[in-house]
């Protein structure tokens, strides 16, 4: 479904992705881990098209994404931003329901704001929320906010940018089930970038581990534990001695 | 060789780097414009940008214009009396404020007030991801923020100087009758007598020049924001400066273009 194939990708002097290739197939749940800064939340932003690629190639359903229409293509995707990345100007309602307000998805307006009480409750939020600002709310609660805009328009492929980080236990649980019920009942191809390891076991059909701007291993989420890959046992288990340097 | 060619270069680097950033600007505006043909257009945006560059922008256009015309008649009052000519007072604030103060100073108050603000709220939602959401979402960043500013502000401008122009030459009219003993009704009368169309005219197309000039230089510099709040400040300087410097030398251009023949 998704292919990347020796994706390449400098800031300046520094060489951040260098030949990154995986495969995602069609209705599976991708899980990477990587340290902080290895370039996981650039990988997405390359197959979205937010950052070039210096070199490689990225196919979506067999086909290069740097030659299929734009719109058509992003009509396709929703996407979680690390840091939630919400108009700060627009209520927490029109946020969710932005893509169903306008362009080939537009709905009436109460339609629009209905579906998007829907979708805030599927992420534990409450119709009072519907009417704040995202600045009024909670770090926890503005990503949740940016999880019901990612699912809203009931995207084929998602990719989820850290759902789980700065929230509690619970709601991580929620949110875990949630981006699992999404996969398995709507079809779904999910890609999910998180350091919470029970996450990924919550997740995860496949696993990914980039390091040093590289694969360095995949496999199904039950391999992981007995990978034989000094690095991935090292992350998993939270080790500070090991292959991984702590200073990066 | 290198301590020769060491002063060239840097002339040569600021020049290739202004002539690049022009180059980048004109290519940025293009991009802007062509949206307007291509739908959809977003209503709600051109709304909001109007209001917030023409309304919002009224009273510290109107206060500059008031002090200015003041001013401006106590000045052309003194220097007319070292030969006699205290007469062409009303007139000359009159010409002086529709063809030159009114647009000029307009537009470098909306600069301030405008591009600032323009240049910070896209730079904020630059370094906050907001920009590459708008664009998953489908949504255009060009067409949903560049094109309804860019419209708003050459459309609202012209009717700030119309505005400014009226104050000013109102707060020339007061200092006139009750500084100077003019004569309320003949001050009036030299005013509209002299005042030709295009004197109003020109100012108006000149405003509209600078407005574009404003929301250009603060969406400009917004989306080319660096990372980080050091980022966004930087381009709100930048967009102010650029601005400014741009209505000064495009209001040279074209007053050459329309008063000289
Ligand atoms: N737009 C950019 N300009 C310059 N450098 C960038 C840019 N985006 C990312 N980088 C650099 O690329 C590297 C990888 O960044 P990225 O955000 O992908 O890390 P990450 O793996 O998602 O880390 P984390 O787990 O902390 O989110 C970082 O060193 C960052 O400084
Ligand atoms: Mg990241």
């Amino acid at each position: 479904m998704i292919t990347l194939e020796n994706i390449h990708k400098s800031f300046g002097a520094q060489h951040v992705l260098r030949g990154v290739t995986l495969e995602v197939p069609k209705g599976t749940s991708m899980v990477v881990i990587g340290g902080s800064g290895t370039g996981k939340s650039v990988l997405l932003k390359c197959i979205l098209g937010l950052v070039s690629p210096d070199s490689g190639t990225i196919r979506v359903a067999g086909e290069d994404v740097t030659r299929s229409d734009r719109d058509a293509f992003l009509a396709r995707f929703g996407m979680l931003f690390q840091g939630g990345a919400l108009f700060d100007s627009l209520p927490v309602w029109q946020n969710v329901a932005f893509r169903l307000m306008r362009g080939s998805l537009k709905r009436p307006k109460a339609e629009a704001r209905e579906i998007a009480v829907a979708k805030l409750r599927r992420v534990g939020l409450g119709p009072d929320v519907a009417d704040k600002l995202p600045a009024e709310l909670s770090g926890g609660m503005q990503k949740r906010v940016g999880l019901a805009r990612a699912i809203a328009a009931e995207p084929e492929i998602i990719f989820f940018d850290e759902p789980t980080t700065g929230l509690d236990p619970i709601m991580a649980g929620v949110i875990n089930d949630l981006i699992r019920e999404i996969v398995t009942e709507m079809g779904a191809t999910a890609v999910t970038i998180t350091h919470d390891m029970s996450s990924v076991r919550a997740i995860a059909d496949n696993v990914a581990m980039l390091h040093d701007g590289v694969i360095k291993w995949t496999g199904p989420v039950e391999k992981m534990d007995d990978s034989g890959d000094a690095y991935v046992d090292q992350f998993i288990h939270g080790r500070a001695d090991g292959p991984i340097a702590a200073i990066r | 060789m290198t301590a020769l060619t060491a002063p060239l270069a840097a002339i040569g680097r600021p020049v290739i780097a202004t002539l690049a950033l022009i180059g980048r600007l004109v290519l940025f505006a293009l991009e802007g414009v062509s949206h307007l043909f291509r739908p959809p257009f977003y209503f709600r945006e051109f709304g909001q940008a109007l209001w917030q560059i023409g309304w919002l922008s009224l009273p510290v256009v109107g206060l500059t214009a008031f002090f200015t015309g003041g001013a401006l008649a106590l000045q052309i009052y003194a220097g007319g009396a070292r030969f006699s000519a205290e007469a062409v007072v009303p007139s000359i604030v009159a010409i002086g404020m529709a063809r030159e103060l009114g647009p000029v100073l307009g537009g470098l108050m909306v600069a301030a007030r405008v591009a600032s603000s323009i240049a910070a709220e896209i730079g904020t939602m630059k370094v906050t991801e907001q920009i590459d959401a708008l664009t998953t979402l489908s949504t255009n960043p060009m067409k949903y923020l560049t094109l309804p500013r860019l419209l708003a502000a050459t459309l609202a401008v012209p009717i700030l100087v119309a505005v400014g122009d009226s104050i000013g030459i109102a707060g020339g009219w007061i200092v006139g009758v009750s500084r100077l003993d003019f004569n309320a009704a003949t001050y009036l009368k030299n005013t509209v007598d002299f005042l030709e169309f295009w004197d109003i005219a020109s100012g108006l197309l000149k405003g509209a020049a600078f407005g574009f000039i404003v929301a250009l230089a603060g969406c400009f510099y917004g989306m080319q924001s660096d990372r980080g709040a050091q980022g966004v400040g930087r381009a709100t300087k930048s967009a102010v400066v650029a601005a400014s410097v741009m209505i000064l030398a495009a209001n040279y251009l074209l007053t050459e273009l329309f008063f000289s023949s």
